[in-house]
């Protein structure tokens, strides 16, 4: 059973401070001739974290990895239907995928830093699309170490190595480099199902800090985890989506009754 | 007393057999090993035991003698074969690399690129005969004239495939997660092969460059139809050069036990310069895999 005295109190989010960053319209995705996702329509609100839950292979990782088009680099993945950011479908060919993927940046499940050092971490990213003086450059990176309540254990080592850092704090470095390139959107695939309690603590306090300055997607396969950090659920199923909305309502009054089996532990 | 119940007891006929059985397995692998290993100190022993007596001062100093002159070195094929290796390596680790940065980066993908590997592979097993040959046929042959560039580029074209090879499998061991990553930042597709993957696997890399040096400093045959030798000091690589695994060749094979003895001087030279090549990237790996 779900523990519901997680869940926030707060009252149903009006709807006037809603505007969709991302809207999602009758999507399908094929792996070869397999259908992954099948007839997505979905939006996504600005300064909100939205959680995807649901049993592995439900299609969350991969609605997830079609909004910075990272199935891009295999071959033999594609999307149909549209995604709107920005005011343009981003799957359309002509759609320049480096600076999308600057605008929506992603946390991957296991940390990757890069084998450089920390301040090199941060700054690669940055380099990529601004020109920044030595002066704004450390800037930048202090500012977005803060960001990632990194700074304070890292500072006096922003040379060494970023594999030298615990699994927790490589990964907190990994999204340190993806707000410093201050994206719209910050998507994280199962961020922290590779840390420790503590550190998963740490990623999720950070998550609800990061709402006031960008839009969060979150995959997820503990529900407590959506129960606490998100504002809006969506859960899915082989492909689909079974049903979203508002956290609290997906989580103690959900409209479906997969949904209700599956975030009671009935199923998966 | 029931012996036999009790699995865990030596007595166990299960246990036995299975001990027998491992006791088989060692031995044979025992002596596979000492068969190798044995012929290796076998020839280090020879080696040492010639070469030693002949490594002085004056190996460094002195050019190689004219025949029926006493003593004597090897200093024209010791800086023959430093430049023709420098040479060859300096031609070959920008192409090798580049090329295994192509094939790990689009081999999947494109037709041409698994056709290079497969060519690479080819090459890799190609007899260094046939190459020195190949550049006596296109080079040699042309400028009529033997010299130290014709011997670089035959060794080149072996060191490259070795290099190539290399650089294609570490760059295979990066994960899939780390190239992501990168991309995930939006980075164009050649800065993360180049800036993230290849630098994830620089130790991996400069080893297979060491390896490769340390195979071309050995040939013979290519060198012996390109470079041919010289058996007066020259440092003009347009010039036939001497070097040091021609040189072995030819004063082993003499009559003068002045020759006879720089050719097992110069064999201990290259056994140990390839030795230290093959340390050196071993401890570079070791290094890489703590860090």
């Amino acid at each position: 059973m779900i523990n519901i005295a997680t869940l926030s109190e707060s009252a149903p989010i009006a709807a006037a401070d809603l505007s969709p960053i991302i809207h999602v319209k009758d999507l399908d995705f094929f792996y070869g001739s397999f259908q992954g996702l099948k007839q997505i329509n979905l939006d996504i609100f600005e300064r909100k974290v939205t959680a995807f839950i649901g049993p592995s292979g439900c299609g969350k990782s991969t609605l997830l990895r079609t909004f910075n088009r990272m199935y891009d680099l295999y071959p033999g993945q594609r999307a149909e239907g549209e995604i709107v950011f920005n005011g343009r479908n981003i799957l359309d060919k002509d759609v320049d995928v480096n600076v999308l993927r600057a605008k929506v940046g992603m946390v991957f499940q296991k940390p990757t830093p890069f084998p450089m050092s920390i301040y090199e971490n941060i700054a690669f990213g940055v380099r990529l699309y601004e020109n920044l003086s030595q002066g704004e450059m450390d800037e930048r990176v202090e500012w977005a170490l803060n960001k990632a309540a990194l700074w304070g254990e890292v500072k006096d080592k922003l040379g060494k190595s970023g594999l030298s850092l615990s699994g927790g704090q490589q990964q907190r470095l990994c999204i340190a480099r993806a707000v410093a390139v201050k994206p719209d959107v910050v998507l994280l695939d199962e961020p922290t199902s590779a840390l420790d309690p503590i550190s998963t603590v740490k990623i999720e306090e950070l998550i609800s800090e990061l709402t006031e300055d960008y839009t969060i997607a979150i995959v997820t396969h503990n529900m407590q985890q959506a129960a606490r950090c998100s504002d809006f659920t969506a859960y899915m199923y082989l492909g689909e989506m079974v049903e979203f909305g508002e956290t609290d309502k997906i989580f103690l009054n959900p409209s479906k009754k997969e949904t209700q089996d599956y975030i009671t532990g009935r199923f998966g | 007393m029931s012996t036999v119940a009790d699995p865990f007891h030596s007595d166990n006929p299960i246990y036995r057999n299975r001990l027998l059985r491992h006791r088989i397995g060692i031995s044979l692998s025992i002596c596979a090993m000492a068969f190798g290993i044995g012929f290796l100190l076998w020839i280090l022993a020879v080696l040492l035991i010639n070469g030693l007596g002949a490594i002085d001062i004056e190996i460094f100093t002195r050019t190689t003698p004219a025949p029926g002159s006493e003593g004597g070195g090897l200093l024209n094929p010791i800086v023959g074969s430093l430049l023709m290796v420098g040479t060859a390596t300096l031609i070959s680790t920008p192409i090798g690399i580049f090329a295994g940065v192509y094939l790990a980066e689009y081999g999947q993908e494109s037709k041409f690129a698994q056709i290079t590997r497969f060519v690479t592979d080819i090459m890799l097993s190609a007899p260094s005969i046939v190459i020195g040959l190949f550049v006596y046929a296109v080079i040699v042959a042309n400028v009529k004239q033997f010299s130290g560039w014709a011997g670089s580029v035959a060794i080149a074209l072996i060191a490259i495939p070795v290099v190539v090879r290399t650089t294609d499998n570490m760059l295979q061991l990066v994960p899939a997660s780390l190239r992501e990553a990168a991309f995930a930042l939006g980075a164009p597709r050649w800065k993360v092969a180049t800036m993230i993957r290849l630098r994830a696997v620089q130790a991996g890399v400069v080893t297979g460059v060491l390896l490769a040096v340390a195979r071309i400093s050995g040939e013979t045959a290519p060198l012996l139809f390109t470079a041919l030798s010289n058996q007066f000091f020259s440092a003009d690589m347009s010039r036939p050069m001497a070097n040091l695994p021609v040189v072995i060749f030819q004063f082993a094979m003499s009559p003068y036990e002045n020759w006879k003895s720089l050719a097992w001087g110069g064999a201990l030279l290259i056994t140990v310069s390839v030795l230290g090549l093959n340390i050196l990237s071993r401890l570079l790996v070791r290094q890489n895999k703590t860090t």
